[in-house]
């Protein structure tokens, strides 16, 4: 299926999001569309599936052009959306998943279950997933939801895919399964359009990629006549000479012991040490149990066995509240589930964990120091915001990601732990975060950064743990730093 | 002008009210007289205080369902301990403390006990009930003698009825804990995400006990004030009193989700059920035509709440 959109305008509230876009996807091809947040990037996708209607401009599909005004009849063209939050019903078996809204009737008008259930078994064959169809959808990974996903695309005839940040919740393996299934598709010639914040996945698995800033089309590219360093430089607009900036602070003392923690079903054994002003990088798979040590050490998970000792002392962290009180920060991984509160102010979520900081003489919640606390760290790490009364779920998520980065500085931690600190995070607010992230060092904060992204690891860490299936494999100093041997490592190699 | 509306906008709620009043007084002129407006504010003061009290209680996303038998058994506690000659100051201490304890139950179950706000309290409900008439043996209890209990439900100071003086109190009190204290911002933040909350180092667990606490407490309060006025406690007492507060809090605009809603917008809730009560038998319509009434008012409410 070939798509064709034509000088595509839109605008919200005056406000125009796409300027003459031009956009073409030709049959099995996977095309990269990539761009900072708020690039246009999804409205580009919310128009050709009628979730948003264009102010001018053509769509046409296969040499036809065609005019879909709402998401009914977006939903007959061939085109799957599979967005970045996966919309399956947990409590509800795959098959039904898969079937939902759309079931087989026998000749008698009931749900003919065993011919759905061949149906499905055999296109989730399609996308090399042997398995039960029976199962609830709750208990399958989420990297292999992502699969079945494709799978009932495929049910439905779907020729072209749009595929949103797919491998931002993935392990490396589902990464592999899923490129492979890419790979084996296109050549049946079903094209997807791929978007994504990981610009290394581009080189691997794209043939085109299109760069969208500010709601124009920079260029087209074939992905053989680029570098990554172009891509970057097409979407940020200026020359990015160092995606990693540089530090030359030296680590002081030890700030956190780690000895023999244990927690069953998780991770066995952990034993490391992280110093003042140093950034331990935390690698391996999804589900190695990186995550799990990191909340243990914030006191959400309680550990069976072990030691944790904070500038020297033994200490029982039983809760957030005993984390904070010994000077540990948690940046989590999930945003918006862990780390912010969706409906409430800018203000109001910068000074969650920081209210008795806000208290007047009489120890009454004193708006004024809150708005000053608020706009200090607004300064310090440059959140654009309009007004800091204002949704905090009206701010990018780069942001957002700064406001939650915002609200642990506030706590002055001594340790502070980073979990997936760029997901979901554009290129420019990266940077930004890294630059964040040296300036703690400076300032004497010891930081733990968990990262799937191993050129971010590495560009970031002075040392950097490897874990896998729960163990802690090794402990590398800068100078054997490499990729291969990390990737290795996380998956249960020497 | 664009101010006005943007205010009324946000305030169907109070728009509603007016309408009502409006509405009420041109059918007939007596409803407007102060004697009948003191009237209401003293009726809607017990419902007033059990959902302040339900406020926080929505706020962080959970449910009361037991303030109809918290209601009955302090109640019920507070006429024997008076009738056997207690010290009508001392009774009514003890009694407050009673029904704070009956919250920090539902707090505790909720909490640390991990239920579900709707079951720990359907439970306490029916076990706080069960309680109570057991207590009084099925049989009302009346006849206590003091002047001092009788004068909170039937006082008044500068011609205010002292029920009305206790629920604006009261009033202030939780707009200013919701507004300026920390655990007013816990409140919202554990009814907003409640995860989130927890990651930011806010004890969920001291915070949901609170609110229940404090629900039980407000609703001893409108306890005491009917025990006071009609001299006695019946076991059937508080009946779907909670029901009535729950109308009342999301009225006012207050989501059931939690994390979002005002006291203001509860009061505005508390005074349309007053009216609507009042209005409907001045007007002369009958106790079964008035829930039809009440129900249809609180459906519209909330859709056109919905619709915004």
């Amino acid at each position: 299926m070939k798509v064709l959109m034509k000088n595509i305008n839109k605008s919200f509230y005056g406000v125009p999001v796409l300027k003459n876009v031009n956009f073409e996807l030709d049959s099995g091809e996977v095309h990269a569309l990539v761009g900072e947040n708020g690039a246009g990037k999804s409205t580009l996708m919310k128009i050709l599936t009628g979730i948003e209607s264009k102010n001018s401009g053509e769509i046409y599909i296969d040499g036809k052009e065609i005019n879909v005004k709402n998401v009914i009849e977006g939903m007959k063209l061939n085109i799957a959306f599979l967005h970045q939050e996966l919309n399956a019903l947990p409590n509800m078996t795959i098959w039904e998943n898969m079937f939902l809204g759309r079931y087989i009737k026998n000749k008698m008008g009931f749900l003919d279950v065993d011919q759905m259930k061949k149906i499905a078994s055999s296109k989730l064959k399609e996308v090399g997933l042997d398995i039960d169809v029976d199962s609830l959808m709750g208990d399958i990974p989420i990297g292999l939801q992502q699969l079945i996903e494709i799978a009932s695309a495929l049910l439905w005839n779907k020729k072209t895919i749009i595929l949103d940040e797919p491998t931002s919740a993935l392990t490396a393996r589902e990464i592999k399964i899923l490129f492979d299934t890419i790979n084996s598709l296109k050549k049946e010639g079903v094209s997807f359009i791929y978007i994504t914040h990981r610009l290394e996945e581009i080189f691997t698995i794209c043939d085109r990629v299109t760069v969208l800033r500010d709601g124009e089309i920079i260029g087209t590219r074939k992905i053989k006549d680029v570098i990554i360093e172009d891509i970057i430089k097409m979407m940020v607009g200026y020359e990015m000479t160092e995606r990693y900036p540089k530090t030359d602070h030296k680590p002081g003392a030890v700030v956190l012991e780690i000895n023999d923690l244990s927690k069953s079903g998780y991770y066995q054994n952990i034993n490391f040490n992280l110093h003042q002003g140093e950034v331990l990088g935390f690698s391996g798979l999804m589900g190695s149990g990186r995550t799990e040590i990191m909340q243990t050490i914030f006191g959400i998970i309680h550990p069976d066995s072990g030691e944790i000792k904070v500038a020297g002392k033994s200490v029982k962290i039983k809760s957030p509240i005993d984390a904070k009180k010994y000077g540990i920060g948690y940046i989590t991984e999930n945003r918006k589930e862990e780390g912010i509160v969706l409906d409430f102010s800018v203000v109001d979520n910068m000074v969650l964990p920081n209210l008795k900081e806000v208290l007047n003489k009489v120890k009454m919640v004193d708006h004024k120091l809150e708005k000053e606390l608020t706009k200090k760290y607004i300064d310090k790490l440059d959140i654009k915001t309009g007004d800091i009364n204002n949704k905090i779920k009206t701010l990018s998520g780069g942001n957002q990601q700064k406001v939650v980065v915002g609200k642990w500085l506030a706590t002055s931690p001594m340790i502070l732990i980073l979990d997936e600190p760029t997901r979901g995070v554009d290129v420019g607010a990266k940077y930004e975060i890294y630059e964040i992230i040296n300036e703690l060092k400076k300032s004497k904060v010891a930081i733990i950064m968990i990262s799937s992204e191993l050129p971010e690891v590495m560009g970031m860490s002075d040392r950097i743990a490897v874990m896998h299936e729960g163990k802690l494999k090794s402990i590398l100093s800068k100078k054997d730093f490499n990729q291969e041997k990390i990737m290795t490592l996380s998956t249960g190699g020497k | 002008m664009n101010k006005v509306k943007d205010f009324l906008g946000k305030n169907t709620a109070l728009v509603g009210l007016i309408v009502l009043i409006l509405i009420i007084t041109v059918i007939d002129i007596n409803f407007i007289q102060i004697s009948n407006l003191s009237n209401v504010l003293r009726q809607v003061s017990i419902n007033g205080l059990i959902a302040l009290g339900m406020t926080f209680v929505i706020l962080t996303g959970g449910i009361d369902l037991s303030v109809g038998s918290i209601f009955a058994l302090t109640g019920a506690v507070l006429t024997k301990m008076l009738l056997s000659g207690v010290d009508p100051v001392i009774a009514i201490i003890l009694t407050l403390i009673l029904g704070a304890l009956l919250g920090l139950v539902n707090g505790v179950l909720i909490s640390y006990g991990k239920l579900q706000a709707f079951i720990a309290t359907l439970g306490t409900m029916t076990l706080y009930r069960g309680i109570t008439r057991v207590f009084m043996d099925g049989r009302p209890i009346t006849g206590f003698k003091s002047d001092l209990v009788n004068e909170i439900g039937r006082g008044y100071f500068l011609g205010i009825p002292i029920p009305t003086i206790i629920l604006i109190i009261a009033i202030i009190i939780v707009a200013f804990i919701l507004k300026k204290t920390i655990f007013g911002k816990e409140v919202y933040a554990v009814g907003g995400n409640e995860t989130a909350a927890r990651f930011s180092a806010i004890n969920i667990n001291r915070v949901k006990m609170k609110v229940y606490t404090i629900s039980g407490f407000l609703t001893t309060i409108a306890s005491i004030i009917l025990a006071s006025r009609l001299n006695s406690t019946q076991p059937n007492a508080g009946m779907g009193y909670e029901l009535d507060a729950i109308a009342a809090v999301v009225l006012g605009g207050t989501s059931l989700a939690g994390g979002r809603g005002r006291v203001f917008g509860t009061v505005v809730g508390i005074l349309i059920i007053g009216f609507l009560n009042n209005g409907l038998n001045i007007l002369g319509v009958t106790s079964f035509y008035q829930d039809v009434v009440k129900g249809v008012v609180i459906l519209l409410a909330v859709l056109i709440d919905r619709k915004k």
